[in-house]
């Protein structure tokens, strides 16, 4: 009847706007992080422009304001980590979602993720009293002829470049490796199959499932290095915080997330703080453009397939249910 | 290869143990392959998922250069026992297999096995053709390159020749190197039987290739395969009873695990041996 | 060795380096865990969990204030955060397939992927510059901005999962939209959707970076939402970084709460989800 179904209709609408303004909030929250952090940095952004980043000294007591060396520092260290971690992280992912026996499956997917849940504090803590001696030692070990090459220079201080990014690297495997799983469970073990079927070796098959889903493990890598990039506690607890810019693995240098940290609440002046959010801006930009990418990468790979927990799909396809297959 | 004949004769009546309705079926002495070369064969093949048994002694000859089709309702183990040929089922974990297959008088299941060896030489062509997100050529080329079986310079000449035996080639002679997901799915699946004759098989296990195929391209395939047959050894699993009568020689009609009868295709379908044979053919059940 | 040896090889050790990736991983794990575990529990005594920080240069007190503080900023943060996360969940659910779903979806998993830093600073332009002092809201507002892309986006698969029927019976015997999701979609998926809440609690409650200059610190236990007010992470972190040894303890014992509340966390994470997926197997 027509009353009735007016009433519906504008139930629907009532409850579609009512609960599509919570939905616009999520969009309003990014939005407004973007307005709010440019409304903050407008001073520093309008004296400084594009020096601020071209700048090699960050001295702001001495009014110096350049800020090359955090890109430098969030780079290096960043990159590194991810040469370390991923091969380690697809390693993994490879091994839980192709090579594992069952019963060993989830006791170790389970470790990973505990691994992805301590926080950041924790391996800072574990950091600076475990991993920063073991990396000093590392450096008084180092022979003499090496210590020429700038790669290796520096006195042993123990924090620097190398405890950063192996602290990185540690955090980012598991968020990585289960990213990667995911996209892995979203290829059709047909691929496999059919690689097994024309006689393929075991990494032979897994090859064509990863080629298949290669999309969606760059994704996955990209996504650990946007982690890896805004990783802020652990960084600064073991990196040294000196705005310098060395190509050393045992110089204390600095990241943007980190000086951020740590000289926020010293920021003595408007001119300084604002400085420091200008900073924390182009922080969000980079890891937005950096998950917007490598979740597009992810998708177009997962996009039949929605494979997210806990999903009550076995994976093997095969699996007889009740005894006899086809 | 033709020991099989007079050695083996208790296998037919064994092949019937299982069966739920035990009846005379053909005589102990005529095998309905008597006469042929094998190239494959099981005896009293039991096939385990865990605890759970899924096939009872499964004793199957399969002739050379002939088409067998596996015909019974879903469920009845016809593409497990057929993913047993080329040990596929190995991949499954917590999987067990009890007797012997054979192939070319050798045990597959033996401890001297190399599977991949085993499954170059019996290939298989899947329900859902799965192409690889490679070009046409690559994805032929594939079985080629990994098994080192020609050097590059022949590796073009090779993939035409298994293109033309798939009766794809003058379909994409001229985009060999385009991407193989932007053909048909019907093409899809030549490509796929391309992909798996290239490697020169002496079986080609078939599971329903064409039940995700329209009619036009489920005749495509079905041509195909009589012309396969001169070439190659081929076992089809197939839902449709009127394809496994258009196609093969000889059929096996499998239920519930167990194989229950297995002939001559016409005999089979004009009249089978077995009660149950008769109503699943009829229509009465399935 | 011909080909199919070498093949055969390769397979073989690439096997073998993937076992060692996952053994080499879990080596800081274990180094970790152990680590914390050893150093700290000698330190976790009943002073610990009941007495407040001592001046500095003292031995002694405790970090009662700063767990204390660390719930009551969670409770804040989940004040609105769940409610937000929850609501929009249902949106994307219901209307998943318009196009502002699609956007909602996108800026939810670019909003998990900005640094935890970031967010302090918007929640400092927004509720500490204008008083000009930091608060215990601050920081909940930091805490909870983080959290709500985890719940909606939580929510959204999980009432995915359950059956459109259900919401249609409803709706058949007259309910609204809304009272279909809420009384019937809602508490199908309730489980999940605490699991959900459950692991967004578990991890803001370990971050350190968003209160630095939100939240700040706080020497004494304080209820206020207007004043600074101390937390776990955040009293780890000044404890580790001080040149006192015995602050130093009491890090490790910090740190050590704080793992073992996100173990207890995972585990019941996983036995939910276990048992979710039993249900729906059946």
């Amino acid at each position: 009847m027509k009353t009735s179904s007016r009433r519906r209709s504008a139930d629907d609408r009532g409850f579609r706007l009512g609960t599509g303004f919570f939905a616009f909030l999520v969009v309003a929250l990014v939005a407004g992080i973007f307005f709010e952090l440019y409304r903050t940095s407008t001073l520093s952004l309008q004296k400084f422009g594009f020096r601020f980043w071209t700048g090699k000294t960050w001295d702001p007591v001495a009014g110096e304001f350049g800020a090359f060396p955090f890109i430098w520092g969030t780079l290096y260290s960043s990159i590194l980590a991810m040469l370390i971690s991923t091969p380690i992280a697809l390693g993994i992912a490879i091994f839980l979602s192709e090579l594992s026996p069952r019963r060993l499956r989830t006791p170790l997917a389970f470790l990973t993720e505990l691994l992805a849940a301590v926080p950041s504090i924790v391996y800072g803590l574990w950091g600076v009293f475990v991993l920063v001696p073991i990396v000093r030692s590392l450096q008084v070990a180092t022979p003499g002829w090496m210590k020429k090459i700038p790669l290796f220079s520096g006195p042993p201080l123990g924090v620097g470049m190398l405890s950063a990014a192996l602290v990185l690297a540690v955090m980012v495997i598991p968020f990585t490796s289960s990213v990667a799983r995911e996209v892995l469970k979203a290829v059709p073990s047909t691929q496999r199959e059919a690689a097994y079927a024309l006689g393929a070796t075991r990494w032979e098959a897994i090859l064509a499932a990863l080629r298949f889903g290669r999309t969606g493990i760059i994704g996955a890598v990209i996504l650990g290095f946007g982690r890896a990039v805004g990783e802020t506690m652990a960084v600064t607890m073991v990196i040294g915080n000196n705005p310098q810019v060395s190509a050393s693995l045992f110089a204390p240098q600095y990241t943007m997330a980190a000086v951020i940290a740590n000289e926020f609440t010293e920021a003595a002046d408007n001119l300084y703080l604002s400085a420091l959010i200008e900073i924390g801006l182009v922080l969000f930009a980079i890891t937005v453009v950096i998950n917007a990418a490598s979740r597009f990468l992810i998708w177009s790979v997962t996009r039949e397939i929605k494979v997210k927990p806990p999903k009550p799909v076995s994976t093997m396809a095969f699996a007889a249910p009740t005894g006899g297959g086809k | 290869m033709t020991e099989t004949m007079v050695s083996d004769m208790q296998t037919p009546t064994d092949a019937k143990a299982g069966s739920p309705a035990p009846g005379s079926g053909s005589s102990p002495a005529a095998l309905p392959t008597a006469g042929r070369t094998l190239r494959m064969e099981s005896k009293k093949l039991d096939f385990f998922y865990g605890a759970k048994q899924a096939l009872w002694e499964i004793s199957l000859q399969i002739p050379e250069k002939t088409v067998t089709a596996f015909i019974g309702p879903s469920g009845c183990g016809k593409s497990t026992f057929l993913r047993c040929l080329n040990r596929m089922n190995d991949i499954i974990p917590d999987t067990r297999v009890e007797g012997d297959v054979l192939l070319d008088g050798n045990d597959i299941y033996g401890s001297g096995t190399d599977i991949v060896d085993l499954r170059r030489r019996v290939g298989m062509v899947f329900q859902k053709s799965n192409p690889f997100p490679k070009s046409i050529l690559d994805n032929v080329a594939y079985g080629l390159r990994i098994n080192g079986m020609a050097p590059k310079s022949e590796i073009p000449e090779r993939v035409e020749k298994a293109l033309r035996r798939a009766a794809l080639w003058d379909e994409v002679k001229d985009r060999l190197d385009t991407s193989a997901m932007g053909l048909s799915g019907g093409q899809q699946q030549r490509l796929c039987i391309a992909r798996a004759v290239a490697v020169e098989p002496e079986v080609l296990l078939m599971d329903e290739p064409c039940s995700a195929l329209d009619p036009i391209a489920t005749t495509k395939v079905e041509e195909l395969i009589h012309e396969l047959k001169r070439d190659f050894t081929i076992v089809i699993v197939t839902h449709n009873m009127q394809q496994a009568a258009r196609v093969s020689e000889f059929t096996a009609f499998f239920m519930l695990g167990r194989l229950v009868e297995h002939d001559r295709t016409e005999k089979l379908f004009t009249n089978p041996g077995q009660k149950i044979t008769e109503d699943y053919i009829t229509g009465r059940f399935g | 060795m011909n080909r199919t040896q070498r093949r055969k090889a390769l397979s073989g050790f690439v096997v073998f380096l993937c076992g060692a990736a996952v053994v080499l991983a879990l080596i800081p794990l274990f180094f970790v865990f152990g680590y914390v575990l050893q150093k700290g529990f000698s330190s976790l005594n009943w002073d610990f969990f009941t007495k407040m920080p001592k001046p500095v240069g003292e031995t002694g007190g405790g970090m009662a204030n700063a767990m204390l503080g660390t719930a009551y900023l969670i409770l804040i943060a989940g004040a609105f955060a769940i409610p937000v996360g929850v609501i929009a969940g249902v949106y994307l659910s219901e209307y998943g397939k318009k196009w502002f779903a699609s956007l909602v979806r996108f800026t939810a998993d670019v909003l998990n992927g900005v640094p935890s830093i970031v967010i302090g600073i918007f929640a400092y332009g927004l509720a500490v510059l204008p008083v000009k002092h930091f608060s215990a809201l601050a920081g909940g507002l930091a805490l909870g901005f983080m959290m709500i892309p985890i719940i909606t986006r939580t929510t959204e698969e999980l009432l995915n999962l359950v059956p459109g029927t259900l919401r249609e019976g409803s709706l058949a015997l007259g309910a609204t939209r809304a009272r279909a999701a809420f009384s019937v979609m809602v508490p199908a998926a309730l489980p999940g959707i605490m699991t959900g809440i459950l692991v967004a609690l578990a991890r803001i409650a370990g971050e350190t970076a968003p209160l630095l200059f939100t939240a700040f610190n706080n020497r004494y236990f304080s209820t206020s939402l207007v004043q600074p007010i101390s937390s776990l992470p955040v009293q780890v972190y000044t404890y580790a970084v001080s040149p006192y040894d015995d602050w130093h303890r009491q890090a490790w014992a910090g740190a050590l709460v704080l793992v073992g509340f996100v173990f207890v966390f995972s585990v019941l994470a996983r036995v939910v989800t276990r048992r979710l997926e039993r249900m729906h197997r059946t």
